[in-house]
């Protein structure tokens, strides 16, 4: 067993599909991550990652090109995040209850549009998907295609841009105390209707990679609660995109693991225990960081001016 | 751009919220009858007497709202107290095998021959799986603050696994040629027909008796008003002397044992055991009931029968003009979006300065 396992860690296929794994998770992470640091909790992940998959895969099927695909993707992430926005930022409804009926939206939108355009097919229809980068001289990342290379850039992009911009610091301002960041003449309801926008965009782009990059088709459930885990994941990573990144490749790893533990066939064991893994570990990892987990200040409050 | 309480609620605007709403729905929703294009009014016709034109439809209504009753109510109460249970579909399946795991399983072994006792230990059985299930979330929300919005997820991905392990090894019912089903329960345990020749039982007894019975705890009892004041407000609540954290987890147990007890209504009423696709989403689906019923008990009954012979409506439909069924969902999804801003408008109005 621990033969087998040490195997597994010095084979370059197992690392090559930790990243596989990775990257919707890396991309939704850094989405919701930028919702919550403006104070909005976003569970509309699910859906807008549904919705993304489809719009993204529908646009090359159509025959346009894979990255056109992923713009459509963020564009549709991002209308469905500015709906999340006006319900939860100027309406100022509550962002668990608007999150879900967002999910269940942008869901069932998706399933219904896939089987209006294609009423009565027996195997998907497929494209044909972004290509490994061969051309790369590192040893794993050329085994990916070009959207993990986004996914790992896009990390101390989003960095570079909460920490070292104003744009970024005025996203933290109204994420931990708005009524201060109001107080500073910033525009409380413009700057966390933007964040919630963007955040949603990456979100669509994570789905598109299901169909754009993992895979060549939709399927339904094809994102299987990879939204949820996002949502998980921020909380892991204490709301900084660096540790979002780790979280996100540590989740990949038990995941990539379990699915080589799966088919050595540990002796007795279900697979369903080997499946279970990677959710129960993620609750493990917040319990573990629960103790130093440092909220924004005002995640899941609403605010409204001139109410206390 | 901002919110302004109205001076005062008016009774007309609450009542005219959800009639906007609906409105709207039919409007929106119509957009994507037509998209697919079949003809409007025909397809809303349809979807009409498919849920509710006929006794026939009413009783395929009323037996899929049963399970969506019970998990709204679990919903309900556990969104009034601001504890996020989303984990009712986990707990309806893990209330589900422990039904059939009492009243399956123990066929003719002594004292359990008797379906007076066995049935009722069923249900308990049931009723304490999901209200275990949900213990852990509310502890480590109450004592380390971790969300449970996400621990419950994540639950329900965990439970569903532990079912499909149980139903391909020991609750396997090895009569169901390698199709992973779970043992059947013993005859005596099943629920009566409420109309002869229908699949409609006496579960939906139980869930308009527990509606009436929450809404009159929420609102004539001392631990309603706790769970009123908690979710209105926790910190006041504290400070007026309310147990913040026993509330909690006492609706947390009430939430978690009413999903459960969905998990066994289903199974004693309808399906006889337990297989993976039992519940198309009956505990999501409640969150939604919920949300449409404004987190009220008795609204939560409305809201079921309405969800439900919208979803039977559009299986019937589908057969007549070509709409997908998702379109049933998409009907939900907007009329819940829609009554939310409805709700909004009511209370508030915006000023553009």
């Amino acid at each position: 067993m621990a033969g087998d396992i040490l195997a597994m860690l010095v084979n370059a296929d197992f690392w090559v599909a930790v990243l596989r794994i990775a990257t919707p998770l890396i991309l939704g992470t850094l989405g919701v991550l930028l919702c919550e640091r403006a104070g909005v909790l976003n569970l509309g992940i699910e859906g807008v990652m549904v919705a993304g998959a489809l719009t993204g895969w529908l646009t090359v099927y159509l025959g346009a090109s894979l990255w056109t695909g992923v713009l459509a993707a963020a564009a549709t992430g991002a209308a469905i995040g500015l709906l999340h926005a006006v319900l939860t930022v100027p309406l100022a409804l509550s962002q668990h209850v608007s999150g879900l009926a967002i999910t269940l939206f942008a869901t069932s939108v998706s399933y219904y549009a896939y089987r209006v355009s294609f009423p009565a097919v027996s195997t998907p229809p497929t494209i044909e998907p972004f290509a490994e980068m061969a051309w790369l001289p590192i040893p794993v990342l050329a085994k990916q295609t070009p959207m993990t290379l986004a996914a790992l850039l896009a990390v101390p992009a989003i960095a570079w841009v909460l920490y070292r911009t104003p744009v970024g610091l005025a996203v933290r301002a109204v994420g931990e105390n708005p009524a201060a960041a109001e107080g500073q003449g910033l525009n409380v309801i413009a700057i966390r209707t933007g964040a919630i926008v963007a955040g949603s965009a990456l979100m669509g782009v994570a789905g598109a990679f299901l169909t754009l990059s993992a895979f060549n088709a939709f399927f339904f459930n094809m994102v299987n609660g990879r939204g949820w885990i996002c949502v998980a994941l921020v909380v892991f990573a204490s709301w900084r995109p660096g540790k979002a990144l780790a979280g996100a490749l540590l989740f990949a790893f038990f995941d990539a693991m379990q699915l080589r533990l799966q088919q050595g066939g540990g002796e007795g064991v279900p697979y369903q225990v080997y499946l279970m893994l990677p959710y129960a570990l993620s609750i493990l990892a917040l319990v573990l960081v629960a103790r130093r987990a440092a909220y924004p200040q005002a995640l899941m409050k609403r605010y409204v001016r001139g109410e206390r | 751009m901002r919110l302004e309480a109205r001076g005062g609620v008016s009774r007309f605007a609450l009542v005219a919220a959800p009639f906007a709403a609906v409105a709207f729905t039919l409007v929106v929703s119509g957009l994507f009858v037509a998209w697919a294009g079949a003809p409007l009014g025909r397809t809303y016709a349809l979807i009409f007497e498919g849920g509710f034109g006929s006794r026939f439809a009413w009783s395929e209504t009323l037996t899929r709202a049963t399970p969506l009753i019970l998990t709204g109510l679990a919903a309900a109460v556990a969104f009034r107290a601001h504890f996020y249970n989303i984990g009712a579909e986990g707990q309806l399946y893990a209330g589900a095998l422990a039904a059939v795991a009492v009243g399956g399983l123990a066929d003719g072994s002594g004292w359990a021959s008797s379906p007076a006792l066995l049935f009722p230990a069923m249900i308990a059985a049931a009723m304490a799986a999901g209200a275990l299930l949900l213990l852990m979330p509310a502890l480590l929300r109450t004592r380390l603050h971790v969300d449970e919005v996400v621990t419950t997820l994540l639950l329900n991905f965990i439970v569903l696994l532990f079912v499909s392990m149980m139903l391909e090894g020991p609750m396997k019912d090895p009569a169901a040629m390698g199709w992973p089903q779970s043992v059947a329960l013993t005859d005596g345990l099943q629920l009566a027909k409420l109309i002869p020749r229908t699949r409609l039982h006496t579960g939906l007894l139980w869930g308009l008796a527990l509606a009436g019975l929450l809404w009159a705890v929420l609102r004539y009892t001392t631990f309603g008003f706790a769970v009123r004041a908690v979710g209105a407000n926790a910190r006041a609540a504290a400070f007026a002397g309310v147990p913040v954290t026993r509330t909690t987890i006492a609706v947390a147990l009430l939430s978690g044992a009413l999903a459960g007890l969905a998990g066994a209504i289903e199974v004693a009423g309808r399906t006889a055991y337990v297989t993976l696709d039992m519940s198309p989403g009956y505990g999501y689906s409640g969150i939604v009931i919920a949300m449409l019923a404004g987190l009220n008990p008795l609204g939560v009954v409305a809201a079921a029968i309405f969800v439900a012979g919208v979803l039977v409506g559009a299986d019937s439909m589908s057969r007549g003009v070509a709409v997908p069924t998702y379109i049933a969902e998409v009907i939900v999804a907007i009329s819940l979006l829609s009554m939310l801003v409805a709700t909004a408008f009511a209370r508030y109005r915006l000023r553009w300065n």
